[in-house]
């Protein structure tokens, strides 16, 4: 295999991978409060769409994601309220989510199709692609990449370094001795619901504005549930939740370059695989 | 000051009230969303929803987009009840649609009475196959049935589109991804001439009839239910979770690909890259709002249907998008959900109290209610 093809299907994998790491350690924190949210498919579609729109309108692409993060969170509030302040179940709440999102982007959306924009550029770090081996691969990457990688940091620091991490742990795993001690533990599940619908959202709009760069009705594809079960895969631990993703980016990527590689197998069989595999790895 | 206070048991009259004010909120969301679009939401609301059923075409159009939610709708309704979420419907009747598709194909130019009910059984045998890999993981290995039978949907999904891109492509199709047309014996008949109304709305309501038998008279579907209410006391009475899971996937599962196979042997006719209008999903707001009853389940199978009618016609009619039939569909679940509430709790009016009650909603898992 040549060193560019190599590269070229790394840098793939990693915009792949992306979304599924934010999303997936947005939901990781909410799982952690002790919520599930299954609802990322319909909040990364508005995310999606939101972002799109943002950036259109505004012609700023960071405002898009900014965008994208609003909406994400707007349809976790919807969640929030319904199942934290109004004791809905959670489950038929998330599908409701999962439905209503792909609605709503779809009816947003008309008004987008067809438009184009310039995604989302590599970084131009000065003297980064000069780093013997790396450095090409490295040259490839967005500011959102190299995002996911300190959002995963953040995370995990946030989680077992300090203190309200502590205490969100507690609300998720002993929800009545955090609130003995005075804590508020319908306040900390508002805020790590909301948390996770703005990683969704961000992960949506990463779609939309640096992978296809375009808005096409459901284009998510199944990426939140995906997300949902990395969740799991991950044991939720946040540095797996990287592992699985880069994984299944790879899984993805494999249908556009199985020519280049010499597999011949239909192009839909590549494409069912990280279905197929979120099942296996879910068992 | 207004408080949630707990029933002391649940309301029957919110039971079915709420479905009601849920479809009531849902109108008025309707009104703000025509009032913003900039229709005058009074003729858009006829267009939408009285419009479609003025025609006696349109009345059969209403019963034929109603068919498959009410054969998906009864068959999750009866899984939700013991708390089996099969969510991947839309996978089960895509396979039913392929299984049936395949012996209709197979059988091409074979003019005989067998070939109907034949490719019809292969559709429901298809759909519980498809159903049977998360029954299989969820008693094996206690995989989550949500997700794999969600995730099967696409995989569903991509197999069809490579049928009708590849092995199954009509030779005389012109290159469209899409099967031969069936032959006449393998269609489902239709009920009036210049209707496209065919027999699946007659076994759509049969299995109302049987549903509702299997539901109130039969032992394994109050075991199912007992389960889904009350686990503990359905271990004790030694009911087996593994024979619910397993009725609750193959049951729904079929029903799914009973209705995959009505449409391709129905009003399409032939294998398309797309058999399901996202039937599968709304059919688990039908089970829902249909308060998992299967009479519930036919009501609101033909509210929703009138959902898909008037997003056509308000596309035509009026040029909005029809993805608001998705929109409508998602607020009326949302607000069954929230009204929902006040089938557990009542408002109630009290004095600021002077130390604050222990929340009990901090601890509690989710309210079971659905």
């Amino acid at each position: 295999m040549s060193t560019e093809l190599m590269i070229a299907i790394l840098a793939s994998t990693a915009a792949a991978a992306t979304p599924l790491v934010y999303a997936a350690l947005g939901e990781l924190v909410t799982e952690r409060a002790g919520v599930l949210n299954l609802g990322l498919e319909g909040m990364m579609l508005v995310g999606a769409i939101v972002g799109f729109a943002g950036a259109v309108t505004t012609g700023n692409l960071m405002l898009g994601f900014i965008a994208g993060i609003t909406g994400g969170m707007a349809m976790a509030l919807i969640f929030a309220v319904l199942t934290i302040s109004l004791q809905t179940n959670q489950v038929a709440t998330g599908l409701a989510l999962t439905l209503f999102g792909l609605g709503l982007s779809a009816f947003i959306g008309r008004a987008y199709i067809g438009v184009s924009l310039d995604g989302l550029k590599p970084l131009a770090i000065p003297l980064v692609s000069d780093i013997p081996l790396l450095g090409p691969l490295l040259a490839t990457f967005d500011l959102l990449i190299y995002g996911s990688f300190v959002l995963l940091a953040a995370v995990y620091w946030f989680l077992t370094r300090t203190r309200p991490g502590l205490m969100l742990r507690a609300v998720g795993e002993a929800p009545a001795a955090a609130h003995a001690i005075g804590r508020s533990v319908l306040g900390v599940r508002y805020l790590a619901v909301l948390f996770g619908g703005a990683m969704s959202g961000l992960g949506g709009a990463y779609l939309a504005l640096a992978i296809t760069p375009m808005w096409v009705e459901g284009m998510t594809a199944g990426r939140g549930w995906i997300a949902l079960a990395l969740v799991v895969f991950a044991t939720w631990k946040p540095m797996r939740v990287l592992l699985g993703a880069y994984l299944f980016g790879g899984v993805t990527i494999l249908q556009f370059h199985s020519q280049a590689l010499g597999i011949k197998v239909p192009a839909e069989f590549l494409s069912m695989l990280p279905y197929l595999a979120t099942i296996i790895c879910w068992c | 000051m207004l408080r949630l206070e707990p029933r002391p048991e649940p309301s029957r009259q919110m039971m079915f009230a709420s479905p009601l004010m849920a479809a009531v909120l849902m109108l008025v969301s309707g009104y703000v969303i025509f009032s913003i679009m900039g229709q005058p939401p009074l003729y858009a609301f006829y267009i939408f929803f009285i419009d479609p059923l003025t025609s006696l075409y349109g009345i059969g159009e209403w019963l034929l987009k109603a068919t498959p939610l009410i054969l998906c709708g009864i068959g999750l309704a009866i899984g939700f009840r013991a708390r089996v979420w099969n969510i991947g419907a839309d996978g089960q009747l895509t396979i039913g649609a392929i299984a049936g598709g395949g012996v209709a194909l197979y059988f091409q130019g074979v003019n005989a009475f067998w070939l109907l009910p034949l490719v019809l059984l292969a559709g429901v045998a298809g759909g519980m196959a498809w159903a049977a890999v998360p029954a299989f993981l969820r008693t094996r290995f206690n995989t989550s049935e949500i997700l794999v039978s969600l995730m099967l949907v696409y995989v569903s999904y991509l197999l069809l589109r490579y049928l009708v891109n590849g092995p199954w492509r009509d030779p005389f199709g012109f290159n469209f991804p899409q099967s031969a047309m069936f032959h006449e014996a393998a269609m489902l008949p239709l009920l009036f001439d210049g209707l496209r109304t065919n027999a699946a709305f007659i076994l759509a309501l049969l299995l109302v009839v049987l549903a509702w038998f299997f539901c109130q008279k039969m032992t394994a579907g109050f075991r199912m239910q007992v389960s889904g209410e009350a686990p503990a006391a359905a271990a004790y009475a030694g009911f087996s979770d593994k024979r619910n899971v397993w009725l609750a996937l193959l049951i729904s599962g079929g029903s799914a690909g009973l209705a995959g196979v009505a449409e391709v042997a129905g009003p399409l006719g032939q294998l398309q890259p797309a058999v399901s209008s996202g039937y599968g999903f709304a059919a688990i707001i039908v089970a829902f709002v249909g308060r998992l009853h299967p009479l519930g389940v036919l009501l609101a199978s033909l509210l929703m249907s009138l959902l898909y009618l008037g997003g056509e016609a308000a596309q035509l009619e009026l040029g909005l998008p029809s993805a608001i039939t998705g929109l409508f569909q998602g607020l009326l679940l949302f607000y069954l959900l929230a009204a929902d509430l006040f089938i557990h709790f009542r408002l109630k009016k009290v004095q600021p109290p002077a130390a604050e009650a222990p929340a009990t909603s901090s601890t509690t898992s989710p309210s079971e209610a659905v």
